[in-house]
C-alpha cells in the first residue's frame, strides 16, 4: 500500500514504498568508530543478505549493540559506509533511515495509549486518522492485542509491551527491523516463547532483520545466519549449525555451546591428547600443538568393547549434577584436564557412577573437532 | 500491650524509647512551620500592635494594602515581572539543560559551572555590580532590567530542576520515536517535553516565585515606577513594624501555597 | 538532504566518508550546545560581565589608577577584620545550630513510614519556599519587646522583664537558622533514606543494639549528607544581607551589610568591590574544601 504524503516528506531510505515490500540488503564497508584510542567498531565487513534474519552476537564489550546503533543513525562511526540496498546512508538522520526499530526495554511511550504508540509512525508520516485507526488495529491483531489500543502501557504485561513495541516497529511497513536485545527483559518461558513468535513474525514479512543478543541459544533459534563479534570485530559469520559444529577459533568454541578444551600434542602428524592417540578429519598442524574441543552432549560414556570409530580416553568421574532432562557428569581424564558429559535421563538407569568410579569415554571422530593454537594468556 | 512498647523499627527499639525523637522531631517542625503561619490571623488584627490571637478582628491593613496605590503599582510590577521571568527562564533553561545534556561537550561542564554561577556569587555582589552596569547603560530602575536580573537567577533554578529530569528520562524513547520517523525537535516535543512537563511546570513556577520573592537586586536596580513589592516591604520595615506588611504577607503565603499545591497537582495527574 | 543525494550519486566505492561524518558530527554537537547560547548570553551579560567589572574597580584608586589601596586599607582598618569576624562566627553558629536541629528532624522523617514523611515535609517545604522576607518580618513580630515571646514568656513566668531578642545578634541568629534550616534537613533526609535498612538488620543481627547500631552504622552513612548540609548552609550564610539588616537592627553587620552600607552612604565603589572580591573568594575557597572533604569522606564513607 502506498503511503499518503509520501511525495511532500523526504522519502525514508528503507520503507516500503509499493505494495510489494521488497526486502532490502545491508552493506556495511570498513566501518570504524574509537573512543580515544580504544576502537569499538574496527574497520567492519558486513553483508546482510536481503530477508534475511541476521544476529549480532558478542559478550558485552564486543561492539554489537554500537554496531546496530551505528546502522539505526544514532552512533555516528568515524569512518565507513553503509548501504541499505543502493543508497549510501552513513551520514543520514535516523529519522530518515525508515527503519523499524525496537528497543531493550521497550521505550514505549507512558504518555500514549497502545494505540497512540502504534500509530505515531504512521502520524509522523501524515497518514490519514481513519487508514491510521485500521492500519493500527491490523497490527494489533497480528500480535494478538486486539481490543488492547485504548489500555495504558503501565496497564500491560511484559510480553505484551513486548508485542505493542513490535507492533509500532512494523506499521509502517519498514523494510529493515533492527532489535537490541528485546526479549532480555523477559522471564525465560515467555522468551522462548517470543522467539518462536519472532521467528515466525520474520517468515510471514519477511523483512530484513538485524538482532542483537548475547544469549548464543536465543542467536542459534532464532537466526539464519549469527555474526560473532569479539573486540570490535566480526570472529566468524555463518549459520548457526556450521559455527556450532566447526567453530574453527578457541574464542568462537568457548562463546557457543558449553565446551571443556582438551590440549593436544601433535608430532609428526600423529596426535595425542590425555594418554590417547586423536584421530580427526581435519589436523590443523602437523607439528606442534592444537586444541580439542569437547562439548557435554557429544562425549558418550562406553561401555566395555563399546567405542568403535570414537575417540577414546580414559578417567575419573569428579560428581555428578541432576537437571531433570539431563544428568551433567563431571570427570577429569587422564593428566587432569576436566570435562562434562551431558547424559539423557530416560529413567531406570539407575544411580550415576559414585565419584572415583574409573570410566571410559568416547567422542565419534566425525564430531572431534580441533582448533589451530591460539596464543594463549593474552590480557 | 500499649503502642509504645511495640517496635519501631526493624532494630525492635521501641516507640517509647524514641518519644524524646518524637518530641524534638515536632518542635523542630513546629519552629519550621509556625512563625510564618502566625503572622496569618495577627494580619486580621484591629490593633496597631500585632496581637495573637487578636482581641479584636478587622480587615483594616488589607484594606490599607488595597487602598494604597504605591503597594497596588509595587504589586503589579512583581507580578509582571514574576510572570515575565517565569516566561523567558523555563525555555531558556530547558534549552541549555538539553542541549548541555545531549551534546556530551568537553565544554559542556564548563557551560553548566558558568550557568550555575548565580547560584554561588553572593547575591549582593550581583546587586550592586548589576547596579553598576545598569546606571551604564541608563536601566536602573527600568522594567526590562529587574526582568533580566531575575532570570539570570532563576535560569540555574530551571536548568537543575529539567537537568534531573532529563537524568532520569529514558532517552531511548527520543531515539524509538527519531528512528519512527521524528525529527529531533518532533521527538522532543511529543515524547520527552510532555514526560518532563511536571519538571517544567515546577520549573516555572518557582521562576516566577524567585523573581517575586527577591530583594536584593531589587533594592538595588528597581525604583520609582517600577519598584517591586518586595523592595517597597523592605524599605518599610527598616523604619518601623507597619502592620499592612502583615496582611501582604498573608496574601503573599498564601499565593505560594496555592501556585505550589497547584504545581504538585499537575505533577499528580501527570504521573 | 542534498548532501545526501549528492552521496548517493558521488558515494563511489572505497569512499569512507570520514570528513563528511567528522563534520556531521561537529555540526551536531555544535546545534546542540548552541541551545545553551542564550541562557549563556544573558548570564555572561547580566552576571559575569559586571561582576568582573566591579572587580577591576577594586583595584583602581579614586584617581583612577591601578593601586591596592582598597586592599591595604581594608588589612589596616580592624572594623573590616570584626565584620569579617562577625561574619564567620555567625555563619559557624548558625550552620551548628542547624546541624544540632537538623539531624534529628532528618533522622525522625527518615524513620516515619512515606507518607507520613511527605506530610510533615510540608512543614519544611512552605517556610522554604515562603518568601524570605515574610519569615523574617514574622520573627520581628514575635521577637520585639512587646511581641508574642516576651508576652507569653512573662505571663508564663519565665522572665520577668521582656527580653531584647531582636535587633541584635540573637535576633540575627534565630532568623537565619529559621532560613537555613531546611537546606540542612534536605540533603539529609535524601542521605538518610537511601541508607539500606538491610544494613541495620545486619548489624542487629550480629549483637549490636539499637544505639551501637546507629552510631557505628548509620551515622557515619549519613555524614556525606551532613557535609553536603553544613557547607551549603555555611556559604549561603556568608552572603546574607536582608535577615542582618532588618533583625539586626544595625548592630550586626555582616560583610554583605558592609558593602551596601560602603554603596549607599559613602559611594565608594572601589572599597565595596574589594569587600566583594574578597567575600567571593572565601565563598569559593569554602566550597572547594568542602568538594574535597566529601570527596575524601565519600572513600571512608558508603564504598557505594
Amino acid at each position: 500500500m502506498r503511503l499518503a504524503g509520501d511525495h511532500e516528506r523526504p522519502r525514508d531510505a528503507a520503507a516500503s514504498d509499493s505494495g510489494s515490500a521488497t526486502a532490502l540488503p545491508i552493506a556495511v564497508r570498513r566501518l570504524s568508530k574509537a573512543y580515544g584510542a580504544v576502537p569499538v567498531l574496527d574497520e567492519i565487513d558486513l553483508d546482510v543478505r536481503p530477508g534475511e534474519f541476521l544476529t549480532l552476537l558478542g559478550p558485552s564489550g564486543s561492539g554489537k549493540t554500537t554496531l546496530l546503533m551505528a546502522i539505526a543513525g544514532f552512533l555516528r562511526p568515524d569512518k565507513g559506509s553503509i548501504r541499505f540496498g543502493e543508497r549510501e546512508v552513513v551520514r543520514l538522520a535516523p529519522h530518515k533511515r525508515g527503519i523499524g526499530m525496537v528497543f531493550q526495554n521497550y521505550a514505549l511511550f507512558p504518555h500514549m495509549d497502545v494505540a497512540r504508540n502504534v500509530g505515531f509512525p504512521l502520524r509522523l508520516r501524515r497518514v490519514p486518522a481513519a487508514e491510521t485507526a485500521r492500519r493500527v488495529e491490523v497490527a494489533l491483531e497480528m500480535f494478538q492485542l486486539g481490543g488492547f489500543g485504548s489500555r495504558r502501557i503501565d496497564q500491560l504485561s511484559g510480553g505484551q509491551r513486548q508485542r505493542v513495541a513490535l507492533a509500532r516497529a512494523i506499521v509502517f511497513e519498514p523494510r529493515i527491523i533492527l532489535m537490541d536485545e528485546p526479549l532480555s527483559a523477559l522471564d525465560k518461558q515467555l522468551r522462548e516463547r517470543m522467539q518462536i513468535e519472532l521467528r515466525q513474525l520474520h517468515e510471514r514479512l519477511g523483512t530484513t532483520t538485524v538482532y542483537v543478543t548475547h544469549d548464543q541459544r536465543e542467536a542459534l533459534t532464532m537466526s539464519d545466519r549469527v555474526a560473532i563479534l569479539d573486540r570490535g570485530r566480526i570472529a566468524r559469520i555463518d549459520t548457526p549449525r556450521a559455527i556450532y559444529d566447526d567453530p574453527r577459533s578457541r574464542f568462537v568454541a568457548e562463546f557457543i555451546g558449553e565446551s571443556s578444551f582438551l590440549d593436544v600434542a601433535v608430532a609428526d602428524g600423529v596426535a595425542r591428547a590425555a594418554g590417547a592417540t586423536v584421530r580427526a578429519d581435519n589436523l590443523p598442524t602437523r607439528q606442534g600443538r592444537c586444541a580439542m574441543v569437547l562439548r557435554p552432549e557429544r562425549l558418550h560414556l562406553l561401555g566395555p568393547g563399546e567405542g568403535e570409530g570414537m575417540n577414546c580416553f580414559e578417567g575419573r568421574v569428579t560428581g555428578a549434577v541432576y537437571q531433570g532432562d539431563t544428568l551433567l557428569l563431571q570427570a577429569v581424564l587422564t593428566g587432569g584436564s576436566p570435562v562434562a558429559l551431558r547424559l539423557t535421563t530416560r529413567g531406570g538407569e539407575g544411580p550415576p557412577p559414585a565419584p572415583g568410579t574409573p570410566v571410559r569415554i568416547g567422542i565419534a571422530v566425525s564430531d572431534t573437532v580441533l582448533l589451530p593454537d591460539e596464543a594463549r594468556g593474552e590480557p | 500491650m500499649s503502642w509504645l512498647d511495640r517496635p519501631a523499627s526493624d532494630t525492635q527499639i521501641s516507640h517509647r524509647a524514641r518519644l524524646w525523637l518524637y518530641g524534638l522531631g515536632a518542635l523542630v517542625l513546629a519552629f519550621l512551620a509556625v512563625p510564618t503561619l502566625i503572622v496569618i490571623p495577627m494580619s486580621f488584627s484591629q490593633s496597631q500592635y500585632l496581637e495573637f490571637p487578636p482581641r479584636e478582628w478587622s480587615l483594616r491593613w488589607y484594606e490599607a494594602y488595597f487602598s494604597s496605590s504605591s503597594w497596588m503599582a509595587a504589586t503589579a510590577t512583581s507580578f509582571k515581572a514574576g510572570f515575565c521571568t517565569a516566561l523567558l527562564a523555563t525555555p531558556l533553561g530547558t534549552l541549555a539543560a538539553y542541549g548541555l545534556h545531549a551534546s556530551r561537550l568537553r565544554f559542556a561542564g564548563l557551560a553548566i559551572l558558568a550557568l550555575l554561577t548565580p547560584t554561588i556569587v553572593p547575591v549582593i555582589l550581583v546587586g550592586i555590580a548589576l547596579f553598576y552596569a545598569y546606571v551604564q547603560l541608563k536601566m536602573v530602575n527600568s522594567f526590562l532590567g529587574i526582568v533580566l536580573a531575575h532570570t539570570m537567577l532563576a535560569v540555574p533554578i530551571v536548568m537543575m530542576i529539567v537537568g534531573s529530569a532529563l537524568k532520569s528520562f529514558d532517552l531511548d524513547q527520543e531515539r524509538v520515536a527519531r528512528s519512527l520517523g521524528a525529527t529531533r525537535t518532533q521527538a522532543f516535543l511529543q515524547v520527552t517535553a510532555p514526560q518532563i512537563g511536571f519538571a517544567l511546570v515546577t520549573s516555572a513556577v518557582l521562576s516566577f516565585l524567585t523573581s517575586f520573592d527577591e530583594v536584593v537586586i531589587a533594592l538595588f536596580v528597581s525604583g520609582g515606577d517600577n519598584a517591586t513589592l518586595t523592595r517597597m516591604m523592605f524599605l518599610a520595615l527598616r523604619d518601623q513594624i507597619d502592620p499592612t506588611i502583615a496582611a501582604i504577607s498573608t496574601i503573599m503565603i498564601v499565593m505560594t501555597s496555592l501556585l505550589l499545591a497547584v504545581s504538585q497537582l499537575f505533577g499528580k495527574a501527570d504521573s | 538532504m542534498t548532501t545526501a543525494s549528492a552521496f548517493d550519486a558521488a558515494g563511489a566505492i572505497g569512499d569512507d566518508h570520514a570528513a563528511g561524518l567528522r563534520r556531521d558530527q561537529w555540526r551536531e554537537r555544535m546545534g546542540l550546545a548552541g541551545l545553551a547560547a542564550p541562557a549563556l548570553l544573558l548570564v555572561t551579560v547580566t552576571m559575569l560581565v559586571p561582576v568582573g567589572w566591579l572587580f577591576g574597580l577594586s583595584f583602581l584608586d579614586d584617581s583612577g589608577a591601578l593601586s591596592l589601596e582598597h586592599y591595604r586599607r581594608m588589612l589596616a582598618e580592624p572594623s573590616y577584620g570584626r565584620t569579617f569576624l562577625t561574619t564567620f562566627e555567625i555563619s559557624l553558629a548558625t550552620t551548628l545550630i542547624c546541624i544540632l536541629l537538623g539531624y534529628p528532624l532528618a533522622y525522625f522523617l527518615s524513620q516515619l513510614p512515606r507518607r507520613a514523611a511527605n506530610l510533615c515535609m510540608i512543614a519544611v517545604l512552605l517556610p522554604f519556599w515562603t518568601s524570605l522576607l515574610v519569615r523574617t518580618y514574622a520573627w520581628l513580630v514575635l521577637l520585639q519587646r512587646s511581641g508574642l515571646i516576651n508576652t507569653w514568656g512573662m505571663k508564663l513566668g519565665l522572665w520577668s522583664e521582656p527580653l531584647q531578642l531582636v535587633h541584635n545578634m540573637s535576633g540575627t541568629l534565630i532568623g537565619m537558622v529559621h532560613i537555613m534550616l531546611p537546606f540542612m534537613v534536605l540533603p539529609l533526609y535524601g542521605t538518610m533514606r537511601a541508607i539500606d535498612r538491610n544494613l541495620l538488620r545486619a548489624a542487629a543481627s550480629l549483637g549490636s543494639t539499637p544505639v551501637h547500631g546507629f552510631w557505628t552504622v548509620f551515622f557515619p552513612l549519613s555524614l556525606p549528607g551532613l557535609a553536603a548540609g553544613a557547607s551549603l548552609v555555611f556559604v549561603l550564610c556568608l552572603g546574607f544581607y536582608v535577615t542582618p539588616a532588618m533583625l539586626g537592627g544595625g548592630k550586626v553587620t555582616m560583610v554583605s551589610n558592609r558593602i551596601a552600607n560602603d554603596i549607599e552612604l559613602f559611594f565608594n565603589w572601589g572599597a565595596a568591590s574589594a569587600l566583594g572580591v574578597v567575600l567571593l573568594v572565601i565563598t569559593l575557597v569554602v566550597l572547594v574544601l568542602a568538594a574535597r572533604l566529601s570527596r575524601g569522606a565519600g572513600l571512608f564513607g558508603a564504598g557505594h
